[in-house]
């Protein structure tokens, strides 16, 4: 499969000595919808503002579809469209300028322009607001919008820095169905996400940088495999006391609720056994959602995770 | 120039000379209310006592003079809010992560405050006819002087937007340095009043050659040499436009 970004030693430091990045090696497959994780300062948005040309690299090399960013810089930013973690549009411009100049910018003529401008808008249900004053729309429309602005020179690889922070649940799931559809199309996406559940459901591939460093490079579906304990929610039907709470080792949710955490070798028939014996009813029980958060978070407090 | 180019460079004047008419209130009325007192209070009321400069009508004299201070204010301003305020806001972005190269990004904005320089040029001398009458000495004088200054001043509002960090810093150069530059520039007076040592002090500032050039497209006369005030201004034109390529090019201020 061709590679759509390869980067290789990457390093970043500021001015004020701060070493964002120390050595980065990442690939990023052509065509797929990789995940880039980490948490505030890892170097996420240092990393993605190199490749879109908005931070200068102190080191190390990044292609793009083998295209060299310093030695070719003009033909990769044409590969590329940003969407940024902040808005960075004019507030007082119409969405419909917004779109169509920065296809301008990318050299596409002013009636194409516009055609994919209407296109993207209304792909992006912004189409009723091309005239309002941008200052005047929603979070999440303005976030919408910036998708818009980053697809409107078709590019070969999207970057979404946090694309679905402080949207619905509503609007972030419309964007993920928008998300998947572009990647169909054949487009390469990097997706930086808080939410982990986002990645779990786009990504295939995933890379976690913490203090500038790749501490792993993986499918996620290899990831969770490592997770070797599963956290389960019980409902029973009335208020636990401290004595099963201590059994269990598990901790109250709610009222009637309570949640622990099973090693994957343990099975759940002993667990129930001792509910019933302790008189109690359990009257559902669901897996915890976020595998990969618990992940996550026990990989960046322990440096030493194994690969 | 690639098509790509010239469509971003299109794109990014049409952009800037919308934003200009759009906001005309603060763009184009304010420089036109400012020289019509010029006019009125320097012009009518002390002009007449003064009575000639340089051998014209104190009027007539200083209209050239106000038309190049409105020039060099508007497209200094122009430049220094408009890029500044883009850095601020962070859409200057929009343009660094394009695949337009920096010369065309700089020619753009500079096409931006050179049109309107000229327009507000243009509404000034328009203005001037209600107070006298204007004589061109020579049309083509007046026209490259007022385009290469108005591209020196935009270049010089590039430079001190892209140092900027506050609003503070894009206030400094035109309060302590341009206005000051503009009015001991020739403007108001000839530099033939002043003593020879003041003389010789006012030929380091840049503003005199370019008003007196201007001066000479209309009235035919000129404090300085104009083949002189000419390589002056073009020279000022190449470095200004040199380091605004590097500013960019480096991503100075720009780029972290």
């Amino acid at each position: 499969m061709e590679q759509a970004i390869e980067i290789k030693n990457l390093v970043k430091t500021y001015k004020d000595g701060t070493q964002a990045l120390k050595g980065v090696d990442l690939t990023v497959q052509s065509g797929e919808i990789f995940a880039l994780l980490g948490p505030n300062g890892a170097g996420k948005s240092t990393l993605i503002g190199i490749i879109s040309s908005l931070v200068n690299a102190t080191s190390g090399e990044v292609k793009v579809f083998g295209k060299d960013l310093v030695k070719d810089r003009q033909a990769v930013k044409a590969m590329i469209g940003l969407v940024p973690q902040e808005f960075n549009f004019n507030m007082f411009e119409k969405p419909i300028d917004i779109i169509a100049n920065q296809a301008g910018y990318y050299g596409i003529p002013r009636k194409v322009a516009l055609e994919r401008t209407e296109k993207y808008l209304k792909q992006l249900q912004l189409w009723g607001k091309r005239n309002s004053m941008s200052r005047g729309l929603s979070g999440g429309m303005k976030r919408r919008l910036m998708i818009a602005r980053a697809m409107v020179n078709e590019p070969r690889i999207l970057i979404l820095d946090e694309p679905t922070a402080g949207v619905d649940i509503e609007i972030r799931r419309s964007m993920w169905s928008f998300v998947e559809e572009i990647a169909a199309s054949g487009t390469t996406i990097i997706l930086t996400t808080h939410y982990l559940e986002e990645a779990e459901q786009l990504c295939k591939n995933i890379a976690i940088i913490d203090h500038g460093e790749i501490v792993r490079d993986t499918t996620i579906k290899e990831l969770l495999k490592t997770l070797d304990i599963e956290t389960f929610i019980f409902d029973l039907d009335k208020t636990p006391d401290e004595a099963l709470l201590t059994a269990l080792d598990a901790r109250i949710r709610d009222d009637n609720t309570i949640e622990l955490d099973l090693p994957k070798t343990k099975n759940l028939n002993s667990v129930f056994k001792q509910i019933d014996a302790a008189g109690y009813c359990v009257t559902s029980m669901r897996n915890k959602a976020n595998r990969l958060e618990e992940l996550f978070v026990k990989m960046i407090e322990n440096k030493g995770v194994q690969a | 120039m690639s098509s790509e180019t010239l469509v971003g460079i299109q794109t990014l004047v049409r952009k800037e000379v919308t934003r200009i008419v759009r906001i005309w209130s603060q763009t184009l009325l304010p420089p036109a209310i400012t020289m019509t007192l010029y006019f009125v209070i320097f012009g009518n009321l002390i002009g007449s006592r003064i009575g000639e400069m340089g051998g014209f009508d104190y009027m007539a004299f200083i209209v050239p003079g106000l038309v190049m201070m409105a020039v060099i204010t508007s497209s200094y301003g122009n430049m220094v809010s408009s890029f500044f305020g883009a850095k601020f806001a962070k859409h200057v972005e929009e343009l660094l992560i394009s695949p337009m190269p920096n010369w065309a990004i700089l020619m753009g904005y500079v096409s931006g405050s050179l049109f309107r320089g000229l327009f507000v040029g243009l509404i000034v001398t328009l203005i001037s006819l209600f107070f006298t009458e204007i004589q061109v000495h020579n049309v083509w004088i007046v026209l490259s002087t007022v385009i290469l200054t108005s591209v020196v001043f935009s270049l010089g509002g590039f430079i001190n937007a892209a140092f900027a960090k506050k609003f503070d810093d894009i206030a400094i150069i035109p309060t302590f340095v341009l206005t000051p530059l503009t009015y001991l520039g020739g403007v108001f007076y000839s530099i033939s009043l002043l003593p020879e040592f003041w003389q010789k002090v006012s030929l380091i500032n840049p503003v005199l050659y370019m008003v007196n050039t201007f001066r000479y497209g209309f009235l035919g006369v000129s404090d300085i040499n104009v083949g002189v005030a000419y390589g002056i201004i073009i020279a000022f034109v190449l470095i200004l436009g040199f380091i605004s390529w590097y500013i960019l090019h480096k991503g100075i201020g720009l780029r972290s």
